[in-house]
């Protein structure tokens, strides 16, 4: 029942990558955890494995339809090394909470401000 | 939507952002590079989230190597949840083009506040 699970959450991870331009770590990460029982740290890891072939298939696909500018992708993908160090960083010795409602509230305000955009 | 920060200065800030919170969260920064894109540099829906799916695979790249190292990744694990993903994304993109971007937008605006949740509760 659990590699169902994981099969169908994964694909779902999948479909949202392909229709909104994340990862699917969004999905990955407590389907890893939850799931499968991998621990926190171990799950986020390996979320970002199973990433590498999704978004490099779906760039592949993006790009067919003209959605790519790579140059910005580029710029985006390099600078995020840095903040990959620091995040790791911390992710190893850091307790979860304060940072993650953090990161929640912030994300509330980016979607009232898209919701916003889109009114028309 | 106008530009008011030029890209030079954007761009890089938005790589940082999305790297920082990629490795934090285990997520490929795409929830980061996709709405900052549209509302700092006046992306259209499409474009942010065909260059974010491009930009993240670097990040998402560094982020394992990092984890890497330590040991942290299943390989089988990642196999088993990354394989059938490759076929969603297949038909999210596709599914993506026949969408209209208005609708795009607000969907894409839903599934943030879905993550914000999920973060809230933990």
């Amino acid at each position: 029942m659990t590699v169902v699970y994981a099969l169908v959450l994964g694909f779902t991870a999948g479909v949202l990558s392909g229709m909104f331009g994340v990862g699917g770590g969004i999905l990955f990460v407590p389907t890893l955890s939850l799931v499968v029982g991998l621990s926190h740290l171990s799950a986020e890891a390996t979320s970002l494995a199973a990433i590498i072939p999704v978004v490099a298939v779906g760039a592949w696909q993006q790009n067919r339809y003209g959605n790519v500018r790579w140059r910005s992708a580029f710029v985006i993908g390099a600078t995020s090394a840095a903040g990959v160090v620091a995040g790791v960083a911390l992710a190893t010795w850091l307790s979860e909470g304060t940072l993650e409602k953090l990161f929640a509230c912030l994300l509330l305000i980016v979607a009232a401000r898209l919701a916003w955009s889109a009114r028309h | 939507m106008s530009s008011r920060v030029r890209p030079v200065v954007a761009l890089p800030a938005i790589g940082l952002a999305a790297g920082f919170f990629s490795a934090l969260f285990g997520v490929g920064g795409g929830v980061v590079v996709v709405p900052l894109l549209i509302l700092v540099l006046g992306y259209s829906t499409r474009w942010a989230s065909g260059t974010s799916l491009a930009a993240i695979g670097l990040t998402a790249l560094f982020g394992m190597t990092a984890y890497g190292v330590l040991g942290e990744v299943s390989w089988s694990d990642a196999a088993l949840v990354g394989f059938p993903a490759v076929f969603g994304v297949l038909i999210g993109t596709w599914a993506q083009q026949r969408l209209p971007t208005r609708v795009l937008t607000l969907l894409l605006s839903a599934l943030l506040v879905a993550v914000a949740v999920r973060l809230f509760i933990g």
